[in-house]
């Protein structure tokens, strides 16, 4: 699992029927400190997330289990829980017993 | 499985049903002699880890199934499996 931020969504009218009714989001990975790690991808939804939120991610093949449309699907990244807060890492924003 | 240091715990409400009544841990992976190593990365705790701990922790599916006891629990990847007591280098 990975930390990430949603900054966008993907809308495709033409995809395969193991994605219907599933939002696509784009997805930015982040450290435990809220600092950009690596490129943005794009990850299924199972949780309800929306633009901005604070998430974590599965990717590889796990991320496909998560498809509520059956399991033999190619999607490779699943947004899997919203995040309240993150307690212990140090970097503003991060803080102990800080609010997301 | 890979070493690596409890940096963080991570409070989510809204999580698929796999991940529910599991501790969500940040850990950051160390080399043998503790330094940071890597990208850090979310992990299931299975051991009762703490921030600051140093942990075993395997990234693989059916690693991390076994390790929380869920054979189903597909989506899971990544857990802790153990706590470090120490590590001896030889030589």
């Amino acid at each position: 699992m990975k930390l990430g931020r949603v900054i966008g969504r993907v809308v495709c009218t033409q995809k395969m029927d193991c994605f219907e009714g599933l939002k696509l989001l784009l997805v930015q990975p982040l450290d435990e400190n809220r600092r950009e790690a690596g490129a943005a991808l794009v990850a299924f939804d199972t949780v309800r997330a929306g633009g901005g939120d604070l998430v974590f991610f599965e990717a590889g093949k796990e991320a496909a289990q998560a498809n509520p449309n059956g399991w033999f699907n190619p999607g490779d990244a699943a947004i899997i829980g919203i995040v309240d807060s993150i307690n212990g890492a140090d970097a503003p924003g991060g803080g102990k017993g800080s609010a997301s | 499985m890979m070493l690596a240091r409890v940096v963080a715990n991570v409070v989510s409400t809204e999580k698929h049903p796999h991940y529910h009544g599991h501790k969500i841990l940040v850990v950051q992976p160390v080399d043998p002699q503790g330094k940071p190593k890597g990208r850090s990365l979310l992990a299931v705790d299975g051991v009762q880890a703490g921030i600051g701990d140093l942990v075993l922790v395997v990234d693989e599916g059916g690693s991390a199934r076994s390790v929380i006891g869920e054979e189903s629990a597909m989506t899971v990847r990544t857990a802790i499996c153990g706590i470090v007591d120490r590590v001896d280098i030889e030589a």
